[in-house]
């Protein structure tokens, strides 16, 4: 199978790789996948508590290419983006954005779901005062 | 060294340039039907078919007239299994095959199974070999075949096929065997091992593709087929079809030179394979040989790196052509058969790379692709969410997954 550029790009050269701090209250932390079926995300980001705004996010996935590359580009995309406006990522931006083809679409739900994953951990950690966090998608 | 370096023998090999040039003048100067019987043309075919047929019966110990030329070893396999279920229906309608077989094998029995056959599938042990008391348990007064192949296609693992063959002999039942990726790699002896029917392929020995033969006993017992192919009744009947003529002989040749060059080849092959294996181990953690090492062809390596994708992997060593078991390179999106059959669980399978070495790697490019995929493995479990849990002292067994 040919890769698209982007995804070559991102596999080559994956953005914020790592790990933040778990217990960090402003951090929120995704695992979505299973070993099994061949590809686990970890998706984290960091919260500024007086902007609302995700200041940091990492990642590290077991995974293809593709998977790697979906949540790469999904870290670059929520930094910068406040909490509401990360969620409105839809997989299909990521799927058109690195041209994945229709095998590849479950690696862009993954990461979908790594981010709903990571914000729902954020807000459980908030005051009771914040919204319930969404249920975690299976 | 030249780059892509190919290391996917056991999918297809290049073909060797001396089979190249046996070839060459039965397309072109030599070109006749090896049935015309009644000029030169024809003879010469004829004579070259037989010349290849003699090549070929000397490399697994048998007699040229026991060989069928076909058009590949999924032919073979279809024409052997089906043909003995088909001839033998009075006697019974059991066939004995295994799970790590080839599709060709699988698929065939699935389909007989379709038209009145009953199959029993036996299961392989952890170091992917078959119980041999199952099989013996496994063999009713209605067995009529046992198809069990030599050596595995994905791990390279060899079966215990002289037991098979005196098992398949004591009881009175037909022995079949997909040799096609042992046939030239190792010694085949058709009489040693009790074997009544063999399917090989040229193109994994150096030769054509397109050109595959079926071992079918004549003596002690005489095997019958019913032809699978209605037409002229070439091959003693069995597999009608004007002979592919620089094929067979192409296949000939390839079948010469592995007689002639196995020993050296061989030994050679094998040190190219163990200095892989050899660095691979020392140098990674975690990394587990999928399948038994010492009942195994000396051309492979099936290795599963944990805590890292396959075709992640694949992606990284894109200048080094080999496969792997992960379900994201199959179309179907399911990890390998072979080694789900093994036990060793589905993550393994997701992480497995098959080596397959053959006549033209060199040294060099053993060292080349070893230190490739020892910096992506290291890379891609700096990646791996798995990997860095594992360190942390997490049993991944234990966690909760979303399944997706």
């Amino acid at each position: 199978m040919a890769y698209s550029d982007k995804v070559l790009d991102h596999y080559n050269n994956p953005r914020n790789v790592g790990s933040l701090d778990k217990s960090d209250p402003n951090v929120g932390t995704g695992m979505v996948g299973a070993p099994e079926c061949g590809d686990v995300m970890k998706l984290q980001l960091k919260v500024n508590p007086a902007t609302g705004i995700i200041e940091d996010a990492k990642f590290k996935t077991f995974g293809c290419g593709s998977a790697i590359a979906s949540s790469s580009l999904a870290t670059e995309w929520i930094k910068g983006r406040t909490v509401d406006e990360a969620l409105q990522i839809k997989n299909t931006d990521i799927v058109n954005e690195l041209s994945l083809p229709p095998v590849k679409i479950h690696c862009s739900v993954l990461a979908e779901d790594a981010i709903k994953a990571a914000i729902a951990d954020y807000k459980k950690k908030q005051p009771a005062a914040e919204p319930q966090p969404v249920a975690q998608e299976a | 060294m030249k780059l892509p370096i190919y290391m996917d023998y056991h999918a297809t090999t290049p073909m060797d340039p001396r089979v190249f040039e046996a070839m060459a003048p039965y397309f072109t100067e030599w070109f006749g039907n090896a049935a015309s019987r009644n000029h030169a043309f024809g003879w010469k075919a004829e004579e070259a078919v037989e010349t290849a047929r003699k090549q070929i019966a000397g490399l697994i110990g048998a007699n040229p007239k026991e060989i069928i030329f076909t058009s590949g070893a999924t032919e073979s396999n279809n024409l052997a299994i089906k043909g003995v279920a088909e001839m033998y229906a009075e006697k019974g309608n059991h066939i004995i095959t295994a799970a790590t077989e080839h599709k060709a094998v699988l698929d065939t029995c699935k389909r007989l199974e379709k038209h009145g056959c009953r199959v029993t599938y036996l299961p392989v042990k952890a170091d992917g070999l078959i119980d041999l008391d199952m099989l013996r348990e496994a063999i009713t007064d209605k067995t009529i075949l046992i198809s069990i192949m030599y050596a595995n296609n994905e791990i390279g693992v060899l079966q215990p096929i002289a037991e098979i063959g005196r098992i398949a002999r004591e009881r009175g039942v037909l022995f079949h065997t997909d040799a096609v990726q042992a046939a030239g790699k190792v010694p085949l002896d058709v009489n040693r091992d009790n074997i009544d029917l063999a399917s090989v392929t040229a193109h994994k020995m150096y030769g054509p593709k397109g050109v595959g033969a079926l071992y079918v006993r004549r003596k002690n017992p005489r095997v019958q087929l019913t032809a699978q192919m209605d037409g002229g009744g070439h091959e003693r009947g069995m597999r009608s079809g004007t002979l592919n003529v620089p094929g067979i002989v192409g296949f000939g040749a390839a079948a010469a030179i592995c007689q002639r060059e196995m020993p050296e080849e061989s030994a050679r092959i094998r040190r190219l394979r163990d200095k892989l294996k050899d660095r691979l181990l020392s140098e990674l953690d975690e990394v587990y040989i999928n399948g038994s090492l010492e009942h195994r062809l000396p051309n492979n390596l099936n290795i599963s790196f944990a805590y890292v994708e396959g075709e992640s992997l694949l992606m990284g060593i894109n200048d080094v052509a080999v496969s792997s078991g992960s379900a994201c390179t199959s179309a179907t999106l399911e990890p390998s058969y072979v080694l789900k059959a093994l036990g060793a669980g589905d993550d393994l399978a997701h992480s497995s790379i098959r080596f397959g070495l053959g006549r033209f790697n060199t040294e060099e490019e053993v060292d080349y692709v070893a230190e490739k995929v020892i910096s992506v493995v290291r890379k891609l479990r700096e990646l791996s969410p798995l990997y860095e849990m594992v360190k942390e002292g997490v049993d991944l067994a234990k966690v909760q997954w979303s399944a997706h």
